[in-house]
């Protein structure tokens, strides 16, 4: 007799055969739909911003106040230190500033003569704080605690302590995905911020634990780039705003087509103790056909 | 019904523990993976219906946050349920030895599989490297919370399975 049929005083079951074999369609119905567009993401989004991200929320508060309370303890000691040591330097800054700022007024009427718009004014920033990491291992993303609802978008920048973090991939109401530039999947146009060559920066796995990135295609043929030399997005990407620092050139190869290099890049942010980050909520221009 | 909630409530809780407090309590970089304990366990416990069930939803909650596209983490979450739900013949709640052996074989193998289809196919070629370092501190970390875990699992879930033969009595 068929598993299937429905005897008389039976209730209904279906085998777990069948089951599997229906959700398995169902998946790679799923996967083709939703690697080309994106119809799912709003429903499901939404629907786990309401059950998932509350519960984030709250583990999220119980940890940052815990976390802060010891490092308050551990601290004290190292912060006296510290006290000291920038006043120092507080001094330094506030003499090299008064230099700059008479630059500053100098570059502005240079500006005004050429009449230049400033090329990055301010853009505007949204804070946020991170409630969680990829569950994973392979791959660094996290999500924070704002979404839609606050004006966000995918393939929004996102910065923290003067660099680049990663970009917007996935929005619900009230949270967000944030992939990491050193996500192994993920790619950024770089330049050189002296020489201003075009280059690819990667995120590798490899790397990652090093908190390293790699970088390659380097199109450098007077040797002029230097390792140290600063790296910033390129005015050619068309997913990240231009002049976001990236980091600095900690390595350089040549590749042994003798005409590209590679290399190494120390990001400038710190990925592993990050708490709180800023995401641009101006987009790049883009132009459409 | 009684079941199907606490399930639900196991689910995300251990998505939740996972991608917060086990990301803070990481071992060079390694989190423990939860979903894997939870769907096999439940899997090898109540059969493969049940495992392919819990396995469908642990990966879909985290293709919806971290995957790229649906479906990918469900599908493979889902078979390794449904491979574990074979093994609930000879399971035994007493022996210990069973669940360790069968929670590392399935973590290895999402780890491999996710090696092939994700990093292999985009000509990252050194799995020796990425064995070392990602999939085999993974397998490790992952038992070592096995320990905690699933002694907790199996009595929510014998706890479960007497309030039901209680039910069923009383309807008789």
């Amino acid at each position: 007799m068929s598993p299937i049929i429905k005897r008389k005083g039976e209730r209904f079951t279906l085998p777990s055969k069948y089951l599997l074999f229906i959700l398995t369609i169902l998946c790679t119905v799923m996967m083709l739909v939703t690697f080309g567009t994106d119809v799912f993401n709003r429903p499901f989004n939404a629907l786990v911003g309401y059950v998932i991200v509350p519960f984030q929320q709250g583990i999220e508060k119980v940890g940052s106040w815990l976390y802060n309370r010891s490092e308050e303890l551990v601290q004290i000691r190292s912060l006296l230190e510290e006290n000291t040591q920038l006043k120092e330097e507080v001094a330094a800054l506030i003499e090299e500033n008064t230099l700059l700022q008479q630059d500053k007024y100098e570059l502005n009427k240079l500006r005004e003569l050429f009449d230049l718009d400033e090329q990055y004014s301010e853009y505007n920033k949204v804070g946020a704080r991170i409630l969680g990491r990829d569950a994973g291992n392979w791959y660094s993303a996290f999500l924070i605690d704002k979404g839609e609802e606050d004006g966000l978008a995918v393939d929004m920048n996102v910065i923290a302590g003067g660099g680049l973090v990663g970009r917007i991939t996935s929005v619900g109401p009230n949270w967000a995905r944030v992939t990491s530039i050193i996500s192994d999947n993920n790619h950024v146009s770089g330049m050189t911020l002296s020489t201003e060559d075009n280059m690819t920066v990667s995120g590798d796995l490899k790397l990652m634990a090093n908190g390293c990135i790699t970088f390659s295609e380097l199109v450098d043929g007077q040797d002029r780039v230097r390792e140290g030399d600063k790296v910033v997005t390129s005015n050619i990407s068309d997913k990240y705003l231009p002049n976001i620092l990236i980091g600095y050139i900690s390595s350089i190869n040549k590749d042994s087509n003798n005409l590209t290099k590679s290399g190494e890049i120390v990001p400038a942010v710190d990925f592993e103790h990050l708490g709180e980050v800023l995401i641009i909520t101006d987009r790049k221009q883009t132009v459409t056909e | 019904m009684l079941r199907k909630i606490i399930v639900t409530i196991f689910i995300i809780v251990c998505f939740v523990l996972q991608s917060s407090v086990f990301s803070a309590l990481s071992f060079a970089g390694i989190i423990p993976n939860l979903m894997i304990i939870l769907t096999s366990s439940f899997g090898f416990m109540r059969g493969e219906k049940e495992g392919l069930l819990i396995g469908f939803f642990c990966g879909l909650l985290n293709d919806i946050f971290f995957g790229g596209f649906l479906g990918f983490y469900a599908l493979l979450l889902m078979y390794i349920g449904y491979l574990n739900g074979k093994f609930s013949k000879i399971f035994y709640p007493e022996d210990i030895k069973l669940p360790l052996v069968l929670i590392v074989v399935s973590d290895l193998s999402y780890g491999i599989i996710c090696y092939i289809l994700t990093f292999m196919l985009r000509s990252r070629f050194a799995f020796s490297y990425y064995f070392m370092h990602i999939i085999l501190p993974e397998a490790l970390y992952t038992i070592v919370v096995t320990l905690f875990l699933y002694p907790a699992i199996l009595k929510i879930n014998e706890k479960l399975e007497a309030h039901e033969g209680k039910r069923a009595q009383k309807f008789v």
